[in-house]
């Protein structure tokens, strides 16, 4: 099954090129004999390019050239040029790539309303010939922050798009939330004009904050110079570490962190793409994670960050890994699970894990954890045979808690220390198509997510009588 | 008489490969431990039975594979061939590229009425293959997309093209702490629906297999290849040719009609549980010896006590003395964990099985007062071993043995349907609350039925 990754804005665009890398090294570690098989199949076509950019797809058999099923949108052209310029630049034909010169200038209605209308003919047209190539379309994923203008507007617009179009495919939407201090000082705006699109037609979002990005990146760094580890770590395992990839260029500080987000996206997608005992399609991902529909935000965390030397772990290092997935150190937005509510909860494991591992583990975590009443078992489990590079295992984690409501109320207040005094307000209102109500419609899709979030946490504690059975006339 | 297994989705098709491997490997053993014509018919039964002999060197396994979503059944196939002793037919599968997303609702109204044609396709041409078409054996588990709700509709039209065969389905009830969230909600619907067409529900637990293993097949790390095999090894005991009737001349020819008639005799009750002892490493087999009065007692203590393998069973559980008042929690005179059959049915393989005594078996305390214990009791008995099992005894029964599973899975299911969670899910494809609510009905008054026994 194909998953089509639609990378818009800078950020993006940068965690795509890192996503795009990464999946060709995943791939090539487990395709030895180079033949264009199922799993390749999900993200890449493989085209016959003897006669020409143009050439028609192959199959089966040998991998002649691969090119990447996505498409990349950027209203500036800074970051796509460099990924045209780049190692990565046979992966993608001029097909796939939508820019424009002037940005979106931080504002999201410039990328919503904007260049939505004017590319959006332009964008349906190459989704339509994207997924023309595709045998069967599972899921579209977005990859984007919310705190810009084209990632944020541009974005949305493209998720709203995807929904008209293919209303059928689901919808996964990584977004990275801006912090507190950024320096984009409309941020919150936007942000919370993106959410209310989020809430209305993605299927899953999978929030990330820089911040969580940046505490791993130094977490490990710290572990690798400490020499706590010795001779353990193999430094190219690392998974924020570009090492052995295409990219030579030197590292730039946000490229670790974007690889963070990369290897999400890679494991949240092995079990539909490599044979395991028990697989975990993406479909399957919305359908266990979302008991009601806009109750879609899931906290993600991975582990484990670096790999050790031996290849048969004890089961005591296994159990260390499940247990590192519900530690704040590797979630990848700032929020605390534990002392909040599950809603549900979602293991994917990748490498030598049984299922005895699995339910050992579940077994040991879940007295430490909140599960709602309705819910007292509720996780979702997958084993995926094949690890990532350089991995004997990994764990993904993914979370429906409400825990992540202090982060939504946050970014709220911000947006409402801006919007009481107007400020800025002017730059958005004279573009074509919006109005003060759009705000307005925005932060009261925001309030009353959070109003769902608090009716459930209001059902903890307390005495709980479980609903009475039907009965049967005997 | 020949039996076509339909295996679907990811859970029927592991499965179902580790049963025809099961198979072979039994009938290419040669710790059958009994004459060679009693081999020899042993052997040919089960060829019979299972495999179709085309123009291969192998046996070719008489089945139909289904599956949403191509690994699986990718793999099962190679994976069958490559042992070089047994293949499965090439052409004899369907698969889709997008799965069911564990959602019944998907695979009951979406990919069931979309796929059917093509799925019936290759059932008739199995079929077809038959000298006589013994019935039908669906592999599938409760707790996705495909087995489950694609298995649901596909036994409604197993059961609306072959109106007089039969039909029964093997159901995988899913570890408790879950591998799905909404194993509950699609265990429901699958049982309320199966319950329908089906013939008959012979039913495996992930937790008592699981326990199986780790505490008598002693694997450390167990898998779901260590599962699936000891299910295959507990089907094969079932399935494999025995003789029906004492003196009987030649093996069984209608293993799944015997089975129906023996197991089924009101179509309120259909949940069959069962027991296979004794169950060890293999390496262990060699330096243990079993008499069967010992392992009768114990299978017999097993069903009595609902105890769910052969270690921890409660010796204190007595039947009840017929017409005593001793106080119970119904209007019967059973004790509150004495487990009340409707009908059993023991299965004896390999030495002495001739000089079995199975009274035991026959006391009237054990059965629900409906029926005469002459009928409720039968025994199927072959001289020749099981899969290296000197001696080995099955226990299928149809008792309450499953009422307590059944219990929980409605409870919870209903639990969170209280709450409405997940149900725009299923509602997307067509099942609505409605159709919830009868499927809830059903099972209730599943429930209260044997509860009353």
């Amino acid at each position: 099954p194909v998953s089509l990754p639609f990378a818009v804005g800078q950020c993006g665009n940068q965690v795509g090129c890192r996503f795009w890398d990464l999946a060709l090294r995943e791939h090539a570690a487990v395709n030895k004999k180079g033949i264009y098989d199922e799993a390749l199949s999900s993200f890449f076509r493989n085209v016959d390019t003897r006669s020409g950019d143009d050439g028609p797809d192959i199959h089966k058999g040998k991998i002649c050239s691969l090119k990447a099923r996505a498409l990349l949108i950027d209203m500036e052209e800074g970051v796509v040029n460099e990924i045209l310029q780049g190692p990565l630049r046979d992966v993608f034909d001029g097909k796939q790539l939508i820019t424009d010169v002037s940005g979106s200038g931080n504002n999201w209605a410039v990328g919503h309303k904007l260049y939505g209308y004017q590319y959006r003919e332009n964008i349906v047209e190459k989704l339509r010939k994207t997924a023309e190539h595709c045998d069967c379309l599972q899921c579209f994923f977005i990859i984007h922050s919310m705190g810009g203008g084209t990632g944020s507007g541009l974005g949305t617009f493209v998720l709203k798009l995807l929904e008209e179009e293919f209303p059928e495919v689901h919808r996964f939407v990584t977004s990275v939330y801006p912090s507190g201090e950024d320096d984009v000082i409309t941020s919150p705006y936007n942000s919370v004009l993106a959410m209310k699109e989020l809430n209305e037609h993605a299927d899953c979002v999978l929030p990330i904050e820089n911040e969580s990005l940046f505490d791993i990146v130094n977490k490990i760094h710290r572990m690798i110079n400490s020499g706590k580890l010795g001779s353990t770590v193999k430094q190219n395992s690392v998974v924020t570490s570009s090492a052995g990839s295409a990219k030579t260029v030197q590292e730039k500080p946000f490229d670790a962190m974007n690889n963070i987000v990369a290897n999400l996206l890679l494991n949240l997608t092995s079990s539909a793409r490599f044979e395991g005992s028990l697989n975990m399609d993406l479909n399957e991902i919305s359908m266990n994670l979302v008991p009601f529909p806009r109750l879609h935000y899931l906290v993600s965390s991975l582990t484990p960050l670096y790999t050790l030397a031996d290849v048969n772990v004890p089961s005591r290092r296994l159990d260390q890994m499940f247990s590192d997935a519900f530690s704040r150190d590797h979630q990848l937005i700032q929020a605390d699970p534990k002392h909040s509510l599950y809603l549900a909860c979602a293991l994917l494991v990748r490498g030598n894990v049984q299922v005895s591992d699995l339910r050992r583990n579940i077994e040991r975590l879940k007295p430490s954890l909140h599960f709602v009443s309705w819910n007292q078992e509720g996780w979702k489990t997958g084993l995926c045979s094949v690890p990532p590079v350089g991995h004997s295992h990994s764990l993904l984690a993914l979370a429906n808690n409400t825990c992540v409501k202090p982060t939504f109320i946050e970014l709220k207040d911000r947006f409402m220390k801006l919007y009481k005094k107007k400020a800025h307000l002017h730059h958005y209102l004279h573009i074509d198509g919006m109005e003060q109500s759009c705000f307005s419609e925005a932060i009261s899709s925001l309030s009353d997510l959070i109003e769902e979030y608090n009716e459930l946490d209001a059902t903890t504690g307390g005495l709980r009588t479980d609903p009475s059975r039907l009965k049967i006339a005997v | 008489m020949s039996i076509v297994t339909v295996q679907l989705g990811q859970c029927g098709n592991q499965i179902g490969h580790e049963v025809f491997n099961a198979i072979c490997s039994d009938i290419r053993g040669t710790h059958g431990l009994c004459s060679k014509k009693e081999n020899e018919s042993y052997h040919d039964a089960c060829k019979e039975r299972f495999f179709s002999e085309e123009e291969s060197e192998v046996p070719v396994a008489r089945a139909v594979l289904v599956d949403m979503e191509p690994k699986v059944i990718s793999q099962t196939l190679s994976i069958a061939a490559r042992s070089g002793y047994w293949k499965y037919d090439d052409r004899s599968h369907f698969c889709q590229k997008q799965g069911s997303g564990n959602n019944w609702a998907n695979g009951y109204s979406v990919h069931g009425p979309r796929h059917k044609e093509a799925i019936m396709n290759l059932v008739q041409k199995e079929a077809e293959k038959c000298d006589r078409l013994g019935g039908f054996f669906t592999i599938m588990s409760m707790a996705g997309g495909t087995g489950s709700g694609l298995g649901a509709f596909v036994t409604q039209c197993l059961r609306d093209t072959f109106p007089t065969s039969f039909i029964l389905n093997h159901v995988i009830w899913p570890y408790g702490t879950g591998e799905v969230i909404v194993q509950n909600y699609n265990s429901v619907l699958t049982l309320s629906h199966l319950y329908q067409s089906s013939d008959a529900l012979l039913v495996h637990e992930n937790d008592v297999i699981h326990k199986i293993c780790a505490q008598l097949m002693n694997i450390k790390q167990i898998s779901f290849r260590d599962v699936n095999q000891v299910i295959a090894h507990q089907l094969g005991s079932v399935f494999q040719p025995t003789y029906t009737a004492e003196g009987g001349l030649h093996y069984s020819r209608n293993p799944l009609g015997d089975l129906m008639e023996m197991l089924v005799p009101h179509p309120e009750f259909k949940m069959l549980g069962l027991r296979n002892i004794p169950q060890m490493p293999e390496n262990s087999l060699a330096y243990s010896t079993f008499s069967w009065p010992g392992l009768i007692k114990h299978l017999r203590q097993m069903l009595i006590a609902n105890a769910k393998m052969e270690e921890g069973i409660d010796w204190q559980v007595r039947p009840p003395r017929l017409g005593s008042s001793i106080p119970s929690s119904h209007s019967t005179n059973k004790p509150l964990h004495f487990n009340t059959s409707v009908a059993n049915l023991v299965i004896l393989r390999g030495k002495d099985t001739h000089s079995v005594d199975l009274g035991s078996f026959q006391d009237p305390s054990l059965y629900t007062s409906w029926l005469n214990p002459r009928d409720a009791f039968n025994a199927w008995k072959t001289p020749r071993a099981f899969n290296k099992y000197e001696k080995s005894a099955s226990l299928v029964s149809n008792s309450q043995f499953l009422l307590k599973p059944l219990d929980n899975v409605v409870g919870k299911a209903w639990n969170m349907f209280a709450s409405k969670a997940y149900i725009h899910q299923y509602t997307k494809f067509g099942i609505e609350e409605e159709d919830f609510l009868d499927s809830f009905t059903a099972l209730e008054q599943v429930i209260s039925s044997y509860s009353i026994l």
